[in-house]
C-alpha cells in the first residue's frame, strides 16, 4: 500500500516536471466518483495519460476533508515544486485547476468561483447533468475565461455577454432548419432522470 | 431548395447527437466499451458523408469520447474539414476538437495554416476569436512563424474582444518562435495602456510571464509598471504587477526601495486578501534583496510577519496555508522574526489538514537552533507516533533527518542522541526511507570519530534484533538500516563489546531472506569481524577459541554460497575458501591473525559528493572515442542467406541465444558492479592505520546468545534528553565559575559561523566532534556552481534584449507571392551610403553597427579630412550622429522606460557627475562576472551617449581628433571585460591589405551573425596620390571554399565596382560579402584592385594586387557567456583540447586580455587574478573556450573547441598576436 507502483510515479514526474509555458496547466472537472465531466489540458498528453492524471488527481483530492485548505502541493507531496493543485468542491463536482507559481493562489480560487457562477448563469441553475450533456457549451464558456493556459477574462458579465452573443449567432445560423431537430431532442429529453439541480454556488466569499 | 434542407435535417435528426451518445453510454454501464466501439463505427460512417453538418455532429461526439479517454487522432483530417466550414457553429466544433487533440506532433496540422489565417482575418469577430482560442492550444513553431504577423495586426483590432485574445496568444507565439519577440514587443508594450481593461490585463499578463523568466530584459519597463500599479484598480492586474516586481527587485535593489512605501500602503489599505497576500510576498522579496542591514526596514518585516500571523490564525484554512507559505520565505533571511512565532507553527503541526502540516514542517526546518533542536525533534517524534498515513509519516521522517543533518550537522551537539533518534526511527513500519536512515548512520559513524564506540554498540543491538525490524523482509524498506548496521559493526569492530555475539547474529539463517545487497555486506563484514576476533584470540593465546570461531564460519557460510544473488555468492565462496585455508593453517599451529587482518587494514574516508565530477580530465584522454571500432550492424543478415535451410535453424538458435546470455550477464554484472559502487562509496587509502588490540578474550565462545528486550534501546532518547539537560546545567555552572575567575574569555572558533544566536554558542558539543571533511581529488577544478541553468530551458530562447532598437532584418515574415531571397549585393556593398542619407535611421545605425563605427573612428582623422569636400556624401557621418543623439536624449521624458537609472535616482542628475558615477558603477559592475553582456552593452552605449553630449559642448575648445579617441576607447575596453582603470593604447583591427603610391587598402573581416556562412570584409581605401581615384574595381579569385558574392548575373570572374570615388587624401570604406563553406582553416585569396587615377595631366589605368587573409579569428563572433553555462560547456566533454605557451611576455595581463578580446573577438567569462576564462563562438556555432594563465613572463593558453582544427589554427593566430605584442 505504502509504495506506489513505479509507473504511477513516472506519470507524476512527467506530469509535474515536464511542462512549461503554461500558467494554468490543466483544468479538470470530475464528480464525486472521479468521472470526468470536463478536461482541458494546455499541454499534450496521450489520452491514456490524461485518464491516469484524472484518476490520480481525483484520488488526491477526494481523500481530503471538507474543511481543509483548497491547495494541494506538487511540492513535497507530488514532486514538482512549481506547481499546485487548486480546487473547489461544489455538491457533486470537483473543479480543479493545476497552476504554476505565477498565478496567485487566491486569485485562482476566485477564478473557479467566477467560472462556476458563469456556468450557473448560462445554464440557469447549473447541475452535473448540464455538464454531462452539454460538454461543448461548457468548453465554450471556459474558452472565454481561460485561453491557452492564461487567464483571459475575470469579469463575469463580460464572459456571459460574449457567450450569449455566440449562442445567438449559432441560433441564427441554424434558422428554421434546426426546428425539427430541436423538437426531436425535446422528445428524447422527456425521460431524463430527475436529478436535483443547483450545485450551490453561493455562500463563498471572494478573495479578490 | 428549402424543402431539400428540411428533408436533410429530418434525415439527420435520427442520427445520434452528442446528447444521445451520452445517454447511450449511461444506459450501457455494463458494456460501455462495446457500446462506444459501436458508436465509433457509426461516427466513422458519418464522417464519410458529404454533409458538413453530419460531420460536425460526428466530430463533437468524438470530442466527448476524447474526454472519456479515447484516442481520436485518426479523425484529425475530418476535424480540419469541420474547422474550415463557413458556419460558425461547425467551425467552433472543429476548433474545439482540434484544441483537444492536436499537438505539435499532429502531422496534418500544417494543412491548417491558410484556414487559420483566413479565420483570423474574418470579418466576424467570433470566427477570429474561435481561431485564436484554438490556435492557442496547438500552436507549433511553423504556425507561429507563419501567423505571427497576422496576429500582431490583430493586436490593434477595433474590438477589444479580439485585441485581448491576440495579446494573450502572442505569448505562445513568442515561445514557439522567439524571433518574433523583438518586432512585436513595442506593440505589446503599447497595449499596457490600452483603454480596455481586459486588454490591458492581458498585456500585463503576457509581459509579466515573459519577465518572470528573464527579468533583466524587462527592468526598463519598471517605471511603466510602477505607474500602472499606482493607478490601476483592477486587483488581477495589481497582483500580476506586484508579482512581477517581486521578480525584478533582486536585480535592481534601488527599485525595491522605491516600492516599499506604496506596497506597505497597499498592505494597510486593501481589503482583498489575495492582494494583501501578494503585497506581503513582494515586500518579502524586496526585503530579501535589500537584506544588507537597513535598519528602518525592520518595521516592514514586523508588519509582514504581523499580517502573516493574522493570516495563519485565521479560521480559513486557505489563508492559514498561504500565511505559512509566505512565512517560510521570510525565514530564509530574517529567521529571528519568525522564530518568535514558534508556538504558532508548532500548533499548526497538529492541524488536521495535511497541506498545512507540511508547510509547518518546512518552517520548522529553518527554525531549529542548537538550543531547541532536541525539543523540536522530540515533538516531531511524537507526531511520528501519532501519524496515520504513511505518506505523512515518511514526510516527517525525512524532515527529522533533514533538520538534524542540515548544514553539516550544525545544530547537533550530542551525536549519541542523534544516533539513538535514528535507531528509534528504524521502528517505523512500512517506511520507504530506510536507505535515508542507513545513509545517516553511515555518515555519522564515519565522520564523527568520537561517536563510533557508541554507534557500534547501537548497531550491534540492531543486528541482534534484526528479526523484529524486518518483519516481512523483502517488502520492507527499513531493512536497509541493517546494511548500515552490518557495515559499521564490521568496519569498527574494535569497538564491539561482544564481537562473537554480533558475528553470530550476522550469520543467522534468517539473514538469507534479506535483499541481496544487504547480505553481501553481511558476508563481507562477518569476515572483517572474524579477522578481529581471531586476532584477539591469538594474542590471548587461546588457540581453541580461535579454531572454534573458524569452525563457526565454516559451518555458516555455505548457506550464502548457494545464494541467488551473484554478489553474495561470489563473496561468500571467496571468503569460505579463505577461511578453510586458515583452518588448515590453524591445524598446523601457524599464527594467521596478522595476515588476515592485513586484508582489511586501511581507513575509509568519506569522499565529497562532487569529488568524482571534479577529477580533471587528463591531457589527451578522449572519453568519447571508441576503444574498439563500433560493431557493424549488417553482418548477420548477409550470413543468413548463405546458410542451407537445415543449418540455418541451428545457427540461428545458437546465434540468438548467445548474445542474449551475454547481454543478460553483462547487465547483471553491471548491476552488481553498480550496486557495489553504490554500497561502498569509500576509497581505501594506502597508508595502514595502527590496529587496536584487545587483550581480553577469555571464554568468548561460551557466551550465550541472549535476545535483548527491544524496548530498552528504543526508549533511549528521553534518557538522553535528561542527560543532556544535566550536562548543560553543568556546563552553565562551569562557565559561571570560569567567568568569575576570568572576566574576559574569548571564545574559540566554532565549527560553523552561520547564523546562530549568542545563546547557541554557549552550548558546547558533548564530544570533541571532529567532523572529517570530505575528500576532494587533487587539482580539482575550482568551479563551484554545478547547479547551473538547464540548457534546454525553453525560456532561454526568449532571453532577448528588448531595448535595442529593431534592425531592418528583424521583421516578421509576411506572406508574399514570391520570396526574394537574394539581397542585391549592391546594397550589401554600400550600406554606409544608404544609411547616411536618412538621418532618422541614424540612431539605429549607430548602435547596430557599433563595431563598424569604432573602426571608422580609428580611421577617423582621414574621414574628417574629407569633410570639406561637398561631393562626398559619406563625409560627415559623425556630425550627423551627434545632433540626433542629442535630440533623442532630450526628447526622452525622464519617466520614460529607457532611462531607468534616472527614474530610480531621486535627485536631479547633472550630466557630468552621473557620467562619473556611471563610470564607477561600470567598473564595479564588470567585476561581477555574472553581469550580462547585454547589460554591459546597454550601459556602455548609454555611456557613449553621455560622452557624446559632453563632447559636443566642449567641441569648440578642444581638438576633435584627440577627444574622440579617448571617448571611444574607454567604453570599448570596458566592453571587453577589462577591469582596471589603466588606459589601453588604441587598437585597430584593420590590417594592411596592400599599398602603392596611389592607394592604400586596410581591411577587417567580421563574421555575419545572421548567416553562418557569410563573412563581411570591410576595406578602407585611402587615396595617397594627388589625383582623383575613380572606377575602382575590386576582384578576387574565388577558391572552392570561399567565394565573393557578386551581383546577380555577373560571372565569377567579374569584379565588384567600389561604390565611390576618392578625391586626394580621402579615405572611404566599402564592404564585400563572402560565402565561406568551411571555417576551420585559414584561407588566403588573391585579388586585384583596378582603378583610374585622374590627375591634372590626364588619367592612367592602374592596378594593385593583394592577398586577402581570412584568419580563423575572423570567423569568430564576440559572444557573451555566463560562467555557469561556460562550466556546463566545459563539463559536457564534447570539446577538443589544445594548448600553447608563449614566453617572454612583458605586457600587463589586462592589456593582454583586451588584446585577445579585441583582435580575436573573445569575451571574458571570468577573471581571477592572473587567470581568465574566455569564450567566443564561430559563425557556424563552434564553441571556443580559452583558459589564459599568466605566469612569470610567460602566458599559457589552454583552448577547448568543438573542432580541433579550428582550435589549432586559432591558437596559432593567437600566438602570433601575442608574440607580436611583446
Amino acid at each position: 500500500m505504502s509504495t506506489e507502483p513505479e509507473a504511477v510515479q513516472a506519470v507524476r514526474n512527467l506530469w509535474w516536471c515536464g511542462l512549461s509555458g503554461r500558467m494554468i496547466k490543466a483544468i479538470l472537472v470530475f464528480n464525486n466518483h472521479g468521472k470526468p465531466r470536463l478536461s482541458r489540458f494546455y499541454q499534450h498528453f496521450s489520452e491514456d495519460m490524461q485518464q491516469q492524471i484524472i484518476r490520480e488527481t481525483f484520488q488526491l483530492v477526494s481523500r481530503r476533508d471538507e474543511n481543509v485548505c483548497n491547495f494541494l502541493e506538487g511540492g513535497s507531496l507530488i514532486g514538482g515544486s512549481d506547481y499546485k493543485l487548486i480546487y473547489r468542491h461544489y455538491a457533486t463536482l470537483y473543479f480543479l485547476f493545476c497552476v504554476d507559481s505565477s498565478e496567485s493562489e487566491l486569485g485562482i480560487l476566485d477564478l473557479i468561483q467566477v467560472f462556476v457562477e458563469t456556468l450557473d448563469k448560462c445554464f440557469e441553475n447549473v447541475c452535473e447533468l448540464d455538464l454531462i450533456f452539454h460538454m461543448d457549451k461548457v468548453h465554450c464558456i471556459l474558452q472565454e475565461v481561460v485561453m491557452g493556459g492564461m487567464v483571459l477574462e475575470t469579469n463575469m458579465n463580460e464572459i456571459v455577454s460574449q457567450v450569449e452573443a455566440q449562442t445567438k449567432l449559432e441560433k441564427a445560423e441554424a434558422g428554421f432548419s434546426a426546428a425539427p431537430a430541436r423538437a426531436v431532442s425535446a422528445v428524447k429529453n422527456i425521460n431524463l432522470p430527475e436529478i436535483p439541480r443547483n450545485i450551490k454556488v453561493s455562500n463563498l466569499s471572494p478573495f479578490v | 431548395m428549402a424543402l431539400k434542407i428540411v428533408k436533410g435535417s429530418i434525415d439527420r435528426m435520427f442520427d445520434k447527437n452528442l446528447q444521445d451518445l451520452v445517454r447511450g453510454i449511461r444506459n450501457h454501464k455494463d458494456d460501455e466499451a462495446k457500446y462506444i466501439s459501436q458508436c465509433i463505427d457509426e461516427i466513422k460512417q458519418e464522417l464519410k458523408q458529404d454533409n458538413i453538418a453530419v460531420k460536425a455532429n460526428a466530430v463533437i461526439k468524438l470530442a466527448y469520447l476524447q474526454m472519456v479517454g479515447y484516442d481520436i487522432s485518426w479523425a484529425a483530417f475530418n476535424i480540419i474539414e469541420v474547422m474550415s466550414s463557413s458556419k460558425f457553429t461547425f467551425k467552433r466544433i472543429g476548433y474545439l476538437a482540434a484544441s483537444q487533440c492536436f499537438y505539435e506532433g499532429t502531422d496534418v496540422i500544417m494543412l491548417t495554416t491558410n484556414q487559420i489565417r483566413k479565420d483570423l482575418n474574418s470579418p466576424n469577430q467570433y470566427d477570429t476569436g474561435v481561431a485564436l482560442t484554438g490556435l492557442s492550444c496547438f500552436v507549433t513553431p511553423d504556425l507561429a512563424r507563419d501567423l505571427a504577423n497576422d496576429i500582431m495586426t490583430l493586436m490593434s483590432h477595433t474590438k477589444p474582444y479580439i485585441r485581448k485574445k491576440a495579446v494573450l496568444i502572442m505569448y505562445k507565439v513568442f515561445l514557439k518562435y522567439p524571433e518574433s519577440l523583438r518586432p512585436a514587443f513595442p506593440r505589446l508594450k503599447e497595449k499596457l495602456e490600452d483603454p480596455d481593461s481586459g486588454v490591458q490585463s492581458a498585456a500585463v499578463n503576457v509581459i509579466c510571464e515573459l519577465a518572470r523568466r528573464n527579468p533583466k530584459n524587462y527592468l526598463s519597463l519598471a517605471p511603466l509598471f510602477f505607474k500602472l500599479m499606482t493607478s490601476s484598480t483592477n486587483n488581477w492586474v495589481l497582483i500580476k504587477i506586484i508579482k512581477l516586481f517581486g521578480a525584478l527587485t533582486p536585480l535592481e535593489p534601488r527599485l525595491g526601495k522605491k516600492l516599499i512605501e506604496p506596497l506597505t500602503n497597499l498592505i494597510h489599505s486593501t481589503s482583498a486578501m489575495s492582494l494583501l497576500y501578494e503585497c506581503v510576498n513582494t515586500v518579502i522579496a524586496v526585503l530579501i534583496s535589500l537584506s544588507s542591514g537597513m535598519p528602518n526596514h525592520s518595521a516592514s518585516i514586523q508588519l509582514c510577519v504581523q499580517k502573516l500571523r493574522i493570516l495563519i490564525e485565521d479560521s480559513d484554512q486557505n489563508l492559514k496555508y498561504l500565511g505559512l507559505l509566505a512565512m517560510s520565505k521570510i525565514l530564509k533571511t530574517h529567521p529571528k522574526s519568525v522564530q518568535s512565532h514558534k508556538d504558532l507553527i508548532l500548533q499548526c503541526l497538529d492541524d488536521k489538514d495535511e497541506s498545512i502540516r507540511l508547510r509547518a514542517l518546512d518552517l520548522l526546518y529553518g527554525m531549529v537552533s542548537k538550543k531547541n533542536l532536541m525539543e523540536i525533534v522530540k515533538k516531531l517524534m511524537i507526531h511520528v507516533d501519532k501519524a496515520e498515513g504513511t505518506t505523512y509519516r515518511d514526510e516527517l521522517l525525512t524532515k527529522i533527518i533533514d533538520i538534524c543533518s542540515q548544514s553539516n550537522y550544525q545544530y547537533i551537539t550530542n551525536f549519541e542522541w542523534y544516533i539513538s533518534i535514528l535507531v528509534e526511527l528504524t521502528r517505523l513500519e512500512g517506511t520507504r526511507h530506510g536507505h535515508l536512515i542507513a545513509a545517516q548512520m553511515l555518515d555519522v559513524a564515519i565522520r564523527v570519530k568520537a561517536i563510533r564506540a557508541f554507534a557500534v554498540s547501537q548497531m550491534a543491538m540492531l543486528l541482534d534484533n534484526a528479526h523484529l525490524l524486518a518483519g516481512n523482509m523483502q517488502r520492507n524498506g527499513i531493512c536497509e538500516v541493517l546494511y548500515a548496521a552490518a557495515w559499521i559493526c564490521g568496519e569498527f569492530s574494535e569497538h564491539l563489546q561482544e564481537p562473537n555475539q554480533t558475528l553470530e547474529a550476522m550469520l543467522k539463517s534468517k539473514v538469507t531472506t534479506l535483499p541481496g545487497h544487504i547480505q553481501a555486506v553481511y558476508v563481507q563484514n562477518a569476515a572483517k569481524l572474524y579477522a578481529s576476533i581471531l586476532q584477539q584470540h591469538e594474542q590471548a593465546g587461546d588457540k581453541k577459541a580461535a579454531v572454534e570461531i573458524t569452525q563457526i564460519l565454516i559451518d555458516k557460510l555455505p548457506q550464502f554460497v548457494q545464494n541467488a544473488d551473484l554478489e553474495v555468492q561470489e563473496r561468500a565462496s571467496c571468503i569460505l575458501q579463505l577461511i578453510k585455508y586458515i583452518h588448515k593453517l590453524q591445524a598446523k599451529d601457524i599464527p594467521v591473525a596478522e595476515e588476515v587482518m592485513a586484508l582489511f587494514t586501511g581507513e575509509l574516508n568519506p569522499v565529497a559528493p562532487k569529488a568524482q565530477k571534479k577529477v580533471p580530465l587528463p591531457d589527451g584522454l578522449d572519453l568519447d572515442a571508441w576503444i574498439n571500432d563500433a560493431p557493424s550492424e549488417s553482418s548477420s543478415d548477409d550470413e543468413n542467406t548463405k546458410k542451407t535451410i537445415f543449418h540455418e535453424e541451428e545457427q540461428r538458435s545458437i546465434r540468438h541465444r548467445q548474445p542474449e546470455m551475454d547481454e543478460d550477464e553483462l547487465a547483471r554484472r553491471r548491476e552488481v558492479r553498480k550496486q557495489e559502487q553504490a554500497n561502498n562509496p569509500f576509497y581505501i587509502k594506502s597508508s595502514p592505520s595502527p590496529q587496536k588490540n584487545y587483550q581480553d578474550a577469555s571464554g568468548v565462545d561460551h557466551i550465550p546468545v541472549v535476545q535483548i528486550d527491544l524496548t530498552v534501546p528504543l526508549r533511549v532518547p528521553d534518557q538522553y534528553l535528561k542527560l543532556e539537560e544535566e550536562r548543560r546545567q553543568q556546563q552553565r555552572q562551569d562557565r559561571e565559575k570560569k567567568k568569575k575567575k576570568q572576566k574576559r574569555d574569548k571564545k574559540g572558533k566554532r565549527r560553523h559561523d552561520s547564523l546562530h544566536t549568542e545563546s547557541d554558542e554557549d552550548i558546547a558539543p558533548v564530544h570533541q566532534v571532529d567532523i572529517i571533511t570530505e575528500e576532494m581529488p587533487e587539482n580539482a577544478l575550482p568551479s563551484d556552481d554545478d547547479d547551473g541553468k538547464d540548457p534546454n530551458d525553453p525560456y532561454k530562447a526568449l532571453d532577448i534584449d528588448l531595448d535595442k532598437p529593431l534592425t531592418d532584418n528583424e521583421k516578421l515574415p509576411v506572406r508574399m507571392h514570391r520570396i526574394s531571397e537574394k539581397k542585391s549585393p549592391e546594397i550589401e556593398a554600400a550600406p554606409v551610403e544608404e544609411k547616411s542619407k536618412k538621418p532618422s535611421k541614424k540612431a539605429k545605425k549607430e548602435k547596430k553597427d557599433k563595431e563598424k563605427r569604432k573602426s571608422k573612428e580609428k580611421g577617423g582623422k582621414k574621414h574628417r579630412k574629407s569633410y570639406e569636400n561637398p561631393e562626398n556624401e559619406f563625409a560627415a557621418p559623425e556630425e550627423i550622429i551627434a545632433p540626433t543623439l542629442k535630440g533623442e536624449a532630450e526628447n526622452e521624458k525622464p519617466t520614460e522606460g529607457s532611462d531607468l537609472d534616472f527614474w530610480l535616482s531621486k535627485a536631479p542628475v547633472q550630466s557630468k557627475s552621473q557620467t562619473e558615477s556611471l563610470k564607477n558603477e561600470e567598473a564595479s559592475v564588470i567585476e561581477e562576472i555574472s553581469e550580462t553582456k547585454e547589460e554591459e552593452e546597454a550601459k556602455s552605449s548609454k555611456h557613449k551617449k553621455k560622452k557624446h553630449k559632453k563632447e559636443k559642448s566642449k567641441e569648440e575648445k578642444k581638438s576633435q581628433k584627440k577627444k574622440r579617441h579617448s571617448a571611444d576607447d574607454a567604453p570599448e575596453s570596458v566592453q571587453n571585460g577589462s577591469i582596471d582603470d589603466e588606459l589601453l593604447p588604441p587598437m585597430s583591427s584593420y590590417f594592411l591589405l596592400a599599398e602603392s603610391s596611389f592607394v592604400k587598402m586596410t581591411y577587417d573581416i567580421q563574421g555575419n551573425l545572421q548567416d553562418g556562412s557569410q563573412v563581411v570584409v570591410s576595406v578602407i581605401f585611402e587615396n595617397q596620390s594627388s589625383g582623383y581615384l575613380k572606377s575602382m574595381d575590386f576582384n578576387v579569385l574565388d577558391s572552392l571554399n570561399t567565394k565573393l558574392i557578386r551581383p546577380e548575373g555577373s560571372s565569377k570572374h567579374d569584379g565588384i565596382s567600389v561604390p565611390f570615388q576618392l578625391p586626394p587624401d580621402v579615405s572611404n570604406e566599402a564592404r564585400f560579402v563572402f560565402i565561406v563553406e568551411s571555417i576551420v582553416m585559414p584561407q588566403k585569396l588573391k585579388g586585384t584592385l583596378t582603378f583610374i587615377v585622374k590627375t591634372d595631366d590626364g588619367s592612367s589605368h592602374e592596378k594593385l594586387d593583394f592577398k586577402l587573409h581570412f584568419t580563423c579569428t575572423s570567423y569568430m563572433i564576440t559572444t557573451p557567456c555566463y560562467s555557469d553555462a561556460f562550466s556546463k560547456l566545459l563539463e559536457s566533454g564534447e570539446l577538443k583540447m589544445s594548448a600553447i605557451k608563449v614566453d617572454r611576455i612583458s605586457i600587463s595581463f589586462q592589456l593582454l586580455l583586451a588584446k585577445i578580446c579585441f583582435h580575436h573577438h573573445f569575451s571574458v567569462v571570468e577573471r581571477i587574478n592572473s587567470c581568465a576564462s574566455m569564450y567566443s563562438r564561430s559563425i557556424q556555432g563552434h564553441h571556443m573556450c580559452l583558459l589564459v594563465k599568466m605566469g612569470d613572463n610567460s602566458i599559457s593558453v589552454d583552448g577547448k573547441c568543438s573542432d580541433s582544427t579550428l582550435l589549432g589554427n586559432l591558437l596559432d593566430e593567437l600566438k602570433q598576436t601575442l608574440t607580436e605584442s611583446c
